[in-house]
C-alpha cells in the first residue's frame, strides 16, 4: 500500500519535474551559449595582441640607479639578478671603481678594500697597466655596488641583468613593482638581454 | 671677424656635446699587447618557448584525464592521483608559474594597455579551464590546479560550516577578483600573484610572512576544507559560473538517487544540495512577495556599493607607485632633500618635472575613480543576488553536487550504494 502511494506520488512528480526539466535545461542552453560567447569574446580581443613567442623580465642598465633592491626584492635568494660585466666597454684600470672601495689603495685588495660584499670579484693582471676583472655569478647578489663604484669612477662596464637560467619568469617581477628607475620591463624572449656595449638605448 | 667667434662657439659646442656623450668612457678602450683575448658576457637562454607549449598539452591532458575518472570510470582514486601528478608538475616543477588564476590578470592588462599584450600561453591558460568548465563542471579544480591539489591533500577532519558564515566568505573572492582586475587594468600591480600564499611552498622559497600564510592556509584546511579555494580563489568565481551552467556534471550517483541520505555529509565543502521537504504552499507565495521585494532591491545595492567604491578609490590608488610618489612629494615637500629615500631620489635624477608626475598620477587616479566605481556596483549586484537566492526554492528530490559550488573532487561518488 504505502508502496503504491509512493510510487504514484513519484510517477506526478516525475511528470512535473520533466516540464520543469525542459524549461531548466533551455535556460541552461542559453546561459551556456552566452558564457561561451563571452569568453570567446574576451579572448578573441586577447589574441589579437598576444605575442606567440612570450616575454621575459629584464633590466635596462641605463634606467637602473643601482638602488640595492635587485639583491633583496627577488623571489629566488639569492637573486636571478646577477652583475655583467660587458669587457667591451671596460677600461681594465688598475684603481677599479667597481672592484675597490673609494679611496683605497690598489695595492691592497684585502677583503676590507672590496666593495663587493661577497667578494664575488676577482681582479686578474693582464699587462701594465690594466687588469681583468671576472664575476662570479654564483657569489654575487645583484646588489648593485660595484655598479654604482663602476659607474661613478669608471666606464660603467658593469651592470645588472636578470639571468634567465635562474629567473622564473614570474608573471609580475617582484622587483619590477619596486624598482625606483623603472628599469626592469618585459621583451621579447628571443631578444631576452639589454647588455651594455651590444644594446643602444636610443633604438 | 664674427665668423671666427663662430668657429670658436661651434668648437666649444661640439666638445661639450661628445663630452656629454662619452661621460661614461672616462677611460680609452686599451689595446692589448700580450695577446690577451677579452671575453664576452655570458647570456643564458630562457626556458624554451615550445616547453610552454608543452605546458599547455600537459594541462589538457590533465583535464581530459579527470573528465574521464568522472564520467567514465567514476574513480575518486584516479582523481587524486592525477592532482597528485598536477602538484609536482605545476607546483614544485614548474614553481606554481604559469597558472590560470594568476593569468586573469593578463587579460585584464592586455584589454586595458595598449602597449602589452600577453603570450598566447597564458591565454590559454585562462581560456580552457573555463570552456571545459562550460561542458565538464570544475574539472580543473578537481585535479589541474596546484593550489587545490596541495589543500586537498590535507583535508583531514572538514567541519560543517554555518551556512551564513559560507555565504558571507563567500563574497570575498567576488572582491578579490575585482580588486585583482582593477589594479592589473590600471597597470599598478599583479595582487593574485604577490599574494599567491602556496608559490612559496613551490618554490621553497619566499618572505617570511609569506610561508606563514601559505602554512596557515594548510593548517586550517585541516578543518576547512580548500578554504582558499572557496573563499579566496577570484578564478573559482569564473568557473562557478561556468560550472553553473555546465553541459554534463558530476553525479553522486551512477543511476537513480534512493535519497538514502549516505552521502548527506560526504562532501567536505558542504556543496552537496540536499532535497528540502519542509516548504509549505503558504511559505511559497510569502516567497514570491519577498523574491519581488529583494529584486527591486538590487538597485539599491549597486548603487550603495558604487558610492563605497566611489569613496574608496582615493584609498585603493595609493597602491599605485607613481600615485603614491606624487602624493608624497606634494603632502612632504621636505622629504626631497632625503637621500635615503630612493624613490624620490630616482624621481629627481630622473628629470621628470612634478608636474608631468603629478598629472600621470592623476590620470592614473581617474582610471582608479571609474574602476572602483564599478566594482563597488559590481559587488553590489553579486550581493543582491546572492540575497535572492536564498528565497529561490527549486524543487529537488535527489541528492546532487551544487553544479556552482562543487569542486569535482568524486568524494561523494563513493559513499553511494546504487549499482550502475
Ligand atoms: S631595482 Fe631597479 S634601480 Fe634598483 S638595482 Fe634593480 S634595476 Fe637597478
Ligand atoms: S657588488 Fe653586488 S652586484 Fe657587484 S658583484 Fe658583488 S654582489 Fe654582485
Ligand atoms: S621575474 Fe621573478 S625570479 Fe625573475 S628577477 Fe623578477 S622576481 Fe626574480
Ligand atoms: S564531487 Fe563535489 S559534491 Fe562530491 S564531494 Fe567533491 S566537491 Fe563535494
Amino acid at each position: 500500500m504505502d508502496h503504491a502511494v509512493c510510487l504514484r506520488l513519484r510517477n506526478k512528480g516525475d511528470m512535473k519535474k520533466k516540464s520543469n526539466f525542459n524549461r531548466r535545461e533551455f535556460i541552461q542552453n542559453g546561459m551556456r551559449l552566452t558564457l561561451l560567447v563571452a569568453v570567446g569574446g574576451v579572448s578573441g580581443l586577447s589574441v589579437i595582441k598576444a605575442t606567440g613567442k612570450g616575454d621575459v623580465w629584464q633590466i635596462d642598465p641605463y634606467k637602473c640607479t643601482q638602488c640595492g633592491r635587485c639583491a633583496t626584492e627577488c623571489v629566488m635568494t639569492p637573486s636571478a639578478v646577477k652583475c655583467i660585466h660587458a669587457y667591451d666597454v671596460c677600461g681594465y684600470c688598475d684603481l677599479c671603481g667597481g672592484y675597490l672601495k673609494p679611496g683605497s689603495n690598489a695595492r691592497s685588495t684585502a677583503a676590507e678594500n672590496q666593495l663587493c660584499p661577497t667578494a664575488a670579484i676577482t681582479r686578474k693582471f693582464i699587462e701594465e697597466p690594466y687588469f681583468e676583472y671576472v664575476i662570479d655569478e654564483d657569489l654575487c647578489i645583484g646588489c648593485a655596488k660595484c655598479v654604482k663604484g663602476c659607474d661613478s669612477f669608471g666606464n660603467s662596464s658593469l651592470h645588472l641583468q636578470i639571468r634567465h637560467d635562474l629567473c622564473l619568469n614570474c608573471n609580475q617581477c617582484s622587483i619590477a613593482r619596486v624598482c625606483p628607475g623603472d628599469a626592469i620591463s618585459r621583451v621579447p624572449a628571443d631578444q631576452p638581454y639589454m647588455i651594455k656595449g651590444q644594446y643602444n638605448p636610443q633604438e | 671677424m664674427r665668423n671666427k667667434y663662430l668657429r670658436i662657439i661651434l668648437l666649444l659646442l661640439s666638445l661639450i656635446i661628445t663630452g656629454e656623450l662619452t661621460a661614461q668612457n672616462r677611460f680609452p678602450k686599451p689595446e692589448f699587447e700580450s695577446g690577451y683575448v677579452q671575453p664576452s658576457p655570458t647570456t643564458p637562454e630562457p626556458r624554451a618557448f615550445a616547453m610552454e607549449y608543452f605546458d599547455v598539452f600537459i594541462l589538457i591532458a590533465v583535464l581530459l584525464l579527470i573528465s574521464y575518472f568522472i564520467f567514465r570510470k567514476r574513480s575518486r582514486r584516479g582523481i587524486l592521483w592525477t592532482s597528485v601528478f598536477s602538484l609536482i608538475y605545476f607546483g614544485f616543477y614548474r614553481n606554481g608559474c604559469i597558472c590560470s588564476i594568476g593569468a586573469i590578470q593578463n587579460v585584464t592588462l592586455t584589454l586595458a594597455d595598449p602597449n602589452y599584450g600577453m603570450s598566447v600561453v597564458a591565454l590559454l591558460f585562462f581560456i580552457l579551464p573555463l570552456v571545459f568548465a562550460l561542458y565538464t563542471g570544475r574539472t580543473f579544480c578537481a585535479g589541474a590546479c596546484p593550489l587545490g591539489a596541495i589543500q586537498d591533500l590535507v583535508v583531514h577532519k572538514p567541519i560543517k560550516l554555518p551556512v551564513a558564515l559560507q555565504r558571507g566568505l563567500g563574497m570575498i573572492p567576488y572582491l578579490y577578483l575585482g580588486l585583482a582586475v582593477l589594479y592589473a587594468a590600471t597597470g599598478t600591480d599583479f595582487i593574485i600573484c604577490r599574494y599567491d600564499p602556496f608559490v612559496g611552498i613551490f618554490r621553497m622559497d619566499a618572505p617570511f610572512t609569506m610561508i606563514v600564510l601559505g602554512i596557515g592556509f594548510l593548517l586550517v584546511g585541516i578543518f576547512v576544507a580548500r578554504p582558499y579555494c572557496r573563499f579566496f580563489c577570484p578564478y573559482g568565481v569564473l568557473l562557478n559560473w561556468m560550472s553553473s551552467f555546465s553541459r554534463w556534471h558530476l553525479t553522486i550517483t551512477p543511476s537513480e538517487c534512493v535519497s538514502c541520505k549516505l552521502c548527506e555529509n560526504s562532501c567536505p565543502f558542504d556543496a552537496i544540495d540536499i532535497p528540502d521537504h519542509s516548504i509549505q504552499k503558504k511559505d511559497v507565495s510569502k516567497n514570491v512577495k519577498r523574491f519581488l521585494i529583494f529584486t527591486l532591491l538590487i538597485p539599491i545595492w549597486m548603487a550603495l556599493g558604487a558610492w563605497v567604491g566611489h569613496q574608496s578609490h582615493v584609498f585603493l590608488s595609493k597602491g599605485n607607485s607613481q600615485v603614491y610618489l606624487a602624493e608624497l612629494l606634494i603632502s612632504h615637500p621636505e622629504l626631497k632633500s632625503d637621500i635615503d629615500n630612493l624613490d624620490i631620489q630616482a624621481f629627481l635624477a630622473s628629470g621628470k618635472s612634478m608636474d608631468v608626475l603629478v598629472e600621470e598620477a592623476s590620470l592614473i587616479r581617474n582610471k582608479f575613480r571609474i574602476g572602483s566605481w564599478i566594482l563597488g556596483a559590481f559587488i553590489g549586484l553579486v550581493f543582491g543576488i546572492k540575497l535572492l537566492k536564498q528565497f529561490v526554492y527549486r524543487k529537488k528530490e535527489d541528492y546532487e553536487p551544487n553544479k556552482g559550488e562543487c569542486l569535482s573532487c568524486g568524494r561523494c561518488m563513493d559513499y553511494c550504494p546504487v549499482e550502475s
